[in-house]
């Protein structure tokens, strides 16, 4: 099962990236799908069957457009502490905890706090996340950093990961 | 409209100055690793630029291929700042 | 109508570009730097790619400027992240400015 989705996603990608369907791009799409499948099969995601749920897909389709929405934010923020002259900056290395288990959520939970308002994962220890804010506030307070920084982000990728 | 396209590929190429100066003045190794990443995805928009100035889909794939490449290389280059072994 | 919505998002990602390479040359620290430049630069050339999107609609090309933003959108933040790992364990100071660095703490523990 997880082989043939990992097939459909390789095959898919081809045919998106060559665009066009002749027999001989279709056939050399497939072999390669394949031969990549056989080497590579063991580097897919785990629990693979969990793309077809459809309520993660609808959570998927809703983080969407709720991140990048925080993403325009992160830049208006940050361009404007750039071309301020007396740039308004107070960095610092803070730590929270958090709820997520999997890998998958957690990587997921780490790239979009980087690409969120003024905060940039640095590491990952267990479940310890170790972030730089450019504009560190609530001083030594775990819990209220990580409500801050991640609240708003761990609600929705517990319903789309765990 | 190739005026604003004029104007958005020197925007580009002020840019990637930016980035060659920080290259070339950067206090510590991190720093130039910075501005290498950068330039590479800054390198994306010139793609995008030019496959729509000529209207040829292929400098799109040099694009897709160079933003691959370019995290590879910088995640190697951060292994090294690691000074740890590459199979880890 | 669309064609005036590309322009404008093509616009405004050339413009957050630009200020994430000045933020690349003004900020003080490696750490700072890599937040201004990761996020300015990687959604400026998203909002390129997804003005030629736009333009051309689904053709080979608009499709190849999906899959490009695609690509950007998820290694980006990584190769941040390990940077940002990477310099800290060379030992780069933070900048003198900075409030609190618990990392630092968690990394003499250790050893």
């Amino acid at each position: 099962m997880r082989a043939f989705i990992q097939f459909f996603v390789l095959f898919g990608l081809w045919l998106l990236l060559t665009w066009s369907l002749q027999p001989a791009d279709l056939i050399a799409g497939a072999v390669v799908s394949v031969i990549v499948v056989a080497l590579m099969g063991n580097m897919f995601i785990q629990r693979a069957t969990n793309i077809l749920n459809p309520v993660r897909i609808f959570w998927m389709l809703f983080y969407i457009p709720y991140l990048l929405w925080y993403i325009l934010w992160a830049n208006i923020d940050v361009a404007y502490r750039v071309i301020n002259p007396s740039m308004p900056i107070r960095p610092g290395i803070v730590r929270f905890k958090t709820g997520l288990k999997t890998d998958m959520g957690k990587t997921f939970l780490a790239n979009s706090i980087t690409l969120t308002p003024g905060t940039l994962t640095v590491d990952i220890v267990g479940d310890e996340f170790f972030v730089h804010w450019i504009n560190v506030k609530f001083d030594g307070d775990p819990k209220k950093q990580g409500e801050e920084i991640a609240g708003k982000f761990e609600r929705i990728i517990r319903r789309i990961f765990e | 409209m190739s005026v604003l396209m004029m104007i958005y590929i020197w925007a580009l190429v002020i840019s990637a100055f930016l980035c060659l100066y920080r290259i070339g003045m950067g206090p510590t190794p991190p720093d130039r690793t910075v501005a290498i990443d950068n330039l590479g995805t800054i390198v994306v928009g010139f793609c995008a630029f030019l496959s729509l100035f000529t209207g040829k889909d292929f400098y799109l794939n040099i694009g897709i291929s160079w933003s691959l490449l370019a995290f590879v290389g910088t995640i190697a280059l951060a292994k090294f700042l690691e000074r740890r072994s590459f199979d880890e | 109508m669309s064609e005036t919505i590309a322009y404008i998002m093509m616009t405004v990602g050339v413009l957050f570009d630009l200020l994430g390479c000045v933020g690349l040359v003004r900020l003080p620290d490696v750490y700072n730097r890599l937040q201004a430049a990761t996020k300015c630069v990687t959604l400026g050339t998203c909002m390129i790619l997804l003005g030629v999107f736009v333009l051309t609609g689904f053709t080979a090309m608009g499709i190849k400027a999906l899959i490009c933003m695609f690509f950007i959108l998820i290694t980006n933040p990584t190769s941040a992240h390990a940077l940002a790992r990477g310099s800290h364990k060379a030992g780069v100071p933070l900048w003198p400015g900075s409030v609190i660095d618990e990392y630092q703490e968690i990394q003499e523990k250790k050893s």
